[in-house]
């Protein structure tokens, strides 16, 4: 990106004036120097175009990063406000509704997993369904799947899959209010029938890391977390019915945009007012896509912890926390010192509630939600807490984002080989398809580091922990 | 059907276009029609070896649109629901038009383990979509969420 069209308000934030005749509302890139010179142009006309959608309340913003996506920019930020015409938009939520990381905290540490990781990580491998043609062991039907969709983690747990206690530790408490599971098509209903409690493939996957350093003492004991500790995390979201719901609304909203006098400088950006009977009818099928994601991740983290009871007897994994990152939520921010109810919308970009938010376990209250950005399968990933002073509608970084496409990564990297180099560096990859590991190469990504910092920087969260990974089941 | 025999996929480099975090696909051929099977080939040859699929299995389905570029996104997601609904693979496709009624059918056969795992492709999108002449040649793209 060229950084000669941005104007620099703060170190980590940047706007991109307004050009003459240009009538939209403010863009703010929040990031470090080096990693908006890394980002595509592109980025800048997606966040451009969704500063000009109708009812934006603020500014719309991309955080440190973000990339080119699909309409909306990956890592994009952006609310409004319904009564002043602001609209829902399926490319603003993702096609991928809810996809999220699960966090799990053990009560082993490095010593203990060492000796059995190979075991641990073939054992993982053979149990999470993961990648293409992979299905899941529960076979449900549509009348089954209606109540995944109206019960997300809590219908999950009322099944046997994991416990009561998870869900405290899980946005919404696992179950996301306003579903509408006849608002989904029998279509992404059938394409989910065999995908629950799988993990899927592309930058999904299931990974054993070792807490390597803390940044936050007061934070990362309030999330149970010390030095040498196992965590596992667990990427996924809502599989096929996510997707099929986010195409099926795309093209209806793109064609709808017009009949609601809605201008859309990119089809992608399909919309609609947030009041009106198609906006509606979205808004209910994406939280069903919500509870779908959340349920199931509810299986896995049941399937995960199984897993590590046959290779660690008695061995614990307690959720520390269940974070989406493509989501549009109903949420109160204050707004020139007014209260006010909007629908943020978060592509790519992890919600960070700070101390003191109202919906936080009350074991977070004091230090702020967590915030995960998970890094490659070569680098680790960072936990995060919340900040109060926030300035992007409370939202932080979810990724390191991608550096290269994935066809210059296949062209760069063979599967086998990274396989190889990885394991040298005491990381176990499992995976069945090489052509996946090559897409997914750490070196296809950004420095999380420099992503992890900036968003400290930014004033968006803290950091408070890195985890290193060990072993990697990927798609 | 088309019974024409696929190159190896890695010959079908030529029908790949970058985007940062997904996958570009492009379909050509002398007709729309031709373009849109060439299309489906594309996207399909991401999540498995082709040459190795067996075209046991006859799907058949028909959906309506007028527009040839939401046709195109719309025709790749019901292949990629269809594939997933029935846990199949695609490897031969043929699609008819008549007016805004698109009739199609696609072979295939049953996921097993002995296929080449490639990468799932989630679904296709509004992005860089575009369905148009270039001389005597249609081509149709977009890009694949993976």
């Amino acid at each position: 990106m060229d950084l000669q069209q941005l104007h620099q308000i703060q170190p980590y934030l940047w706007t991109l004036p307004l050009k003459p005749g240009e009538s939209r509302k403010e863009v703010l890139l929040y990031g470090s120097k080096p990693l908006l010179e890394s980002m595509d142009d592109k980025v800048l006309e997606q966040i451009a175009n969704v500063a000009s959608l109708p009812g934006l309340v603020s500014a719309a913003m991309t955080m440190p990063d973000a990339h080119w996506g699909y309409g909306f920019p990956i890592g994009g930020v952006a609310a409004f406000d319904a009564e002043q015409g602001g609209v829902i938009s399926a490319g603003g939520v993702g096609f991928d509704i809810s996809c999220g990381i699960r966090c799990l905290r053990s009560k082993l540490n490095i010593q203990d997993v060492r000796p059995h990781l190979s075991t641990l990580a073939d054992r993982l491998f053979h149990t999470i369904p993961a990648g293409v043609g992979e299905e899941g062991l529960l076979k449900l039907d549509t009348k089954q799947l209606d109540q995944v969709l109206l019960g997300g983690a809590r219908w999950a747990v009322q099944q046997g899959y994991g416990r009561e206690a998870d869900l405290e530790f899980i946005e919404e408490r696992g179950c996301m209010a306003g579903a509408v599971p006849a608002n989904v098509s029998e279509l992404a209903k059938k394409r989910q029938r065999g995908e629950m409690g799988t993990l899927g493939s592309g930058n999904h996957y299931l990974e054993v890391q070792v807490v390597d350093r803390i940044f936050d003492t007061t934070a990362a004991q309030a999330f149970g977390l010390q030095e040498n500790q196992i965590i596992i995390s667990i990427h996924c979201g809502s599989r096929g019915l996510g997707h099929q719901i986010g195409t099926e609304y795309l093209v209806s909203m793109a064609k709808a945009a017009g009949r609601c006098g809605i201008h859309l400088p990119d089809r992608e950006l399909a919309c609609a007012p947030i009041k009106s009977p198609e906006g509606q009818q979205y808004i209910g099928a994406m939280n069903a896509g919500i509870n779908c994601a959340l349920a199931n991740r509810q299986i896995l983290t049941h399937l995960t912890h199984e897993t590590f009871m046959e290779v660690f007897p008695n061995s614990e994994l307690e959720t520390l926390f269940d974070v989406s990152h493509n989501t549009c939520k109903i949420e109160k921010h204050k707004i020139g010192g007014k209260s006010r109810v909007l629908h943020v919308h978060r592509k790519g970009a992890t919600r960070a509630f700070g101390p003191g938010h109202d919906t936080l376990p009350e074991r977070y209250r004091a230090v702020g939600q967590p915030v995960i950005i998970g890094g490659s399968m070569g680098t680790g990933s960072y936990v995060l807490a919340g900040s109060s002073d926030n300035p992007a509608f409370a939202s932080a970084s979810h990724g390191a984002g991608r550096a290269l496409s994935r066809h210059q990564a296949l062209a760069r990297w063979h599967g086998k080989q990274l396989i190889g180099e990885l394991a040298q560096q005491g990381i176990l990859i499992r995976s069945r398809s090489m052509r996946g590991v090559a897409e997914e190469a750490p070196g296809a990504y950004k420095d999380v580091d420099l992503v992890a910092e900036a968003t400290e920087q930014a004033g968006l969260a803290r950091r408070v922990a890195f985890l290193r990974p060990l072993a990697c089941v990927k798609g | 059907m088309n019974k024409r025999v696929l190159s190896k996929n890695t010959k079908m480099i030529s029908h790949y276009f970058e985007h940062d975090a997904d996958i570009g696909i492009i379909g050509r051929g002398s007709t729309i029609e031709r373009a849109f099977e060439s299309a489906a080939e594309v996207v399909f040859a991401i999540v498995t070896n082709l040459e190795t699929v067996q075209p046991d299995i006859s799907v058949a389905f028909e959906f309506e649109e007028e527009n040839l570029e939401f046709a195109l996104v719309t025709w790749l997601n019901l292949l990629l629901g269809k594939a997933r609904e029935l846990g199949m693979v695609f490897c031969h496709f043929r699609i008819h038009r008549q007016g805004n009624l698109w009739q199609a059918e696609a072979l295939g056969e049953k996921w097993h383990a002995d296929l080449e795992h490639g990468v799932e492709v989630k679904g296709a999108t509004l992005t860089m979509l575009s369905v148009k002449q270039i001389g005597e040649i249609w081509e149709a793209r977009c890009v694949v969420d993976v």
